[in-house]
């Protein structure tokens, strides 16, 4: 079953702007979602709008089924949302800002506050339940809003930058946390700016730009076009008037005494790579990915430049 | 989920939620008009109306009273809904509701009830200290009553509007200012409208906040400048338009939605 069906969606805003220029998407029920696009490219617009937040120029919506248009209490009763700025009362408690969401779903107040205290504690705000908003952290803030978006048990989680501003522990956290509730049977929309996040919690993804989708693939499918990828070498010894800009058909450029840059080629193999360093008595200490493969292709997909827009 | 137990639940929690707005900050929201209103008695009632003497037979004191409690009602009522509103317009919680199913309806009778309660709240406190300067009896207490709650509607209503199109803090302190506070001192609160020569008598019947008080006036102490079924029918008339109003400024999302 297809959780959400955008055919032909499109926004012109108020000023003349054109946010979305009639896109369709399609993610399918239990799939862990990323839809990446660079500042302004229409992500917030098209989850506004499957959130009722944004009213649509034209197109269709349809979440687990339902149409927007013609059923969009079936359609909110579905979808959790987290979204990318704070909009939560500052100055009510958590306990209370979590429960009252469960009511808007029509949750009895008792069933609330029940499951208020298990989101509070799966997110680890238990302890903090009577303080006001106000006086939660950023990180702390952020949990509360997934917490919030959880308590009606929504089929349908939509996550608007949920990391922004986590740190290190906590972002790790929230991923295993998505991770579980994404194996218990809730279908994921991400937006992210961090793309290693979406290479490591999601299946597939969309990508939008200027208000169009310009790609809708699997993830490992979309990796599979990076024509070639680079990686950073830490050397044991310091190489010293190392010149050479290739070695065994490997391109090469030496960042410091004791880091070499080789670009592998899609279908070289890295093992012909380390026997050339080996006959030349370079040895390799350890390696990493340069840069992020996804983050790769997305710059390549969008355009660079639109990145520092 | 059927629908009905939704909106039940859905506006019980906005309710309870308003409730809990103003009841925290009750230092702010309900004791001010308390002291407001002793001090209205103790300067307007003992200070000068001991010397102004009888009016359409009662004391001076005695025919105030009716005014100053509706008009704390109607200050309370409008000023709960509009700050309320507003705030959750600009802090952006109202999104909370906007993404939910609750129907426009119940937003709006959450929040219009919201508003009912502080003016009931008011409306016991400042009786009480009615009665601490005045001995008042009440003629009709279901006339009472049904002015007392439909003039706390459609305040809170007028509020809720005002709230929609306010994009400052003090958009919501324009309207209180500078309409509502004049046509409520003008509004019959202190004065019969016999008193005023012809023209004026004449001008203040365009004043929907004379019928209320006159309406309210004749249910305390049973007298009024107002024939009471034009009264309930301008009362009637305002709130429907008003809540009319108010869903469809809702269902279009004027001011909450882009």
């Amino acid at each position: 079953m297809t959780a959400l069906s955008i055919r032909n969606l499109q926004k012109t805003y108020a000023n003349g702007v054109t946010a979305l220029k009639g896109i369709d998407l399609d993610v399918e029920q239990g799939d862990f979602f990323a839809l990446l696009g660079p500042n302004g490219a229409g992500k917030s617009t098209a989850i506004g709008i499957i959130c009722s937040l944004v009213n649509k120029s034209s197109g269709t919506v349809r979440v687990f089924g339902h149409d927007l248009d013609s059923d969009p209490g079936a359609v909110k009763q579905c979808i959790g949302l987290v979204p990318q700025e704070f909009n939560f009362n500052q100055f009510e408690p958590l306990e209370e800002i979590t429960a009252n969401q469960a009511g808007y779903y029509g949750v009895e107040r008792k069933e609330a506050f029940h499951r208020a205290e298990i989101c509070l504690r799966q997110l680890d705000l238990w302890g903090k339940r009577r303080e006001m908003a106000r006086s939660l952290s950023g990180g702390m803030k952020r949990r509360l809003m997934i917490a919030r978006a959880l308590v009606h048990q929504p089929r349908l989680l939509i996550l608007d930058e949920p990391t922004a501003g986590v740190d290190v522990e906590i972002r790790h956290a929230m991923w295993d946390l998505l991770r579980e509730i994404n194996r218990q049977g809730t279908t994921i929309i991400l937006t992210t700016h961090y793309l290693e996040e979406a290479e490591r919690l999601c299946r597939h993804i969309g990508i939008i730009n200027q208000g169009e989708i310009i790609e809708q693939t699997s993830l490992p499918e979309f990796l599979n076009k990076l024509s070639s990828e680079s990686f950073e070498l830490n050397l044991r010894h310091p190489l010293t008037g190392f010149a050479e800009q290739s070695v065994g058909g490997f391109a090469l450029r030496l960042l410091d005494d004791r880091t070499l840059e080789v670009e592998v080629a899609k279908g070289q193999s890295i093992n012909s790579l380390f026997a050339a360093l080996s006959e030349r008595g370079i040895e390799v200490m350890g390696m990493r990915s340069a840069q992020n493969r996804l983050e790769q292709l997305f710059m390549d997909v969008v355009g660079g430049s639109q990145l520092n827009e | 989920m059927s629908s009905p137990s939704l909106n039940r639940i859905a506006f019980q929690t906005i309710f309870t939620k308003e409730v809990l707005r103003f009841m925290r900050i009750w230092v702010q929201t309900v004791v001010p008009p308390g002291i407001t209103t002793a001090l209205y008695f103790i300067i307007f009632g003992n200070l000068i109306g001991e010397r102004i003497g009888e009016m359409e037979g009662y004391s001076y004191i005695e025919f105030i009273v009716p005014g100053l409690i509706l008009m704390s009602v109607i200050t309370s009522s409008y000023s709960n809904v509009v700050s309320s509103f507003y705030f959750s317009k600009f802090g952006h919680h109202i999104e909370e509701l906007l993404v939910s199913p609750v129907p426009n309806w119940v937003i709006l009778a959450g929040y219009i009830c919201g508003g009912v309660a502080r003016g009931v709240v008011v409306g016991i406190v400042v009786t009480l200290v009615s009665l601490i300067f005045a001995d008042v009896s009440i003629h009709s207490y279901l006339l009472t009553l049904a002015v007392f709650v439909l003039t706390s509607i459609l305040f809170a209503l007028a509020g809720f509007i005002n709230a929609v199109y306010a994009n400052s803090f003090d958009d919501i302190s324009i309207v209180p200012t500078f309409v509502l506070t004049p046509l409520t001192y003008l509004g019959g609160i202190f004065y019969s409208i016999q008193l005023l020569p012809e023209f004026w008598q004449t001008l203040s019947l365009a004043n929907p906040v004379l019928y209320m008080v006159n309406a309210f006036r004749y249910g305390i102490l049973g007298v009024s400048d107002i024939n009471l079924g034009v009264a309930f029918a301008i009362i009637l008339l305002f709130i429907v338009v008003l809540t009319a109003y108010s869903l469809s400024l809702l269902r279009r999302g004027v001011g909450i939605k882009s």
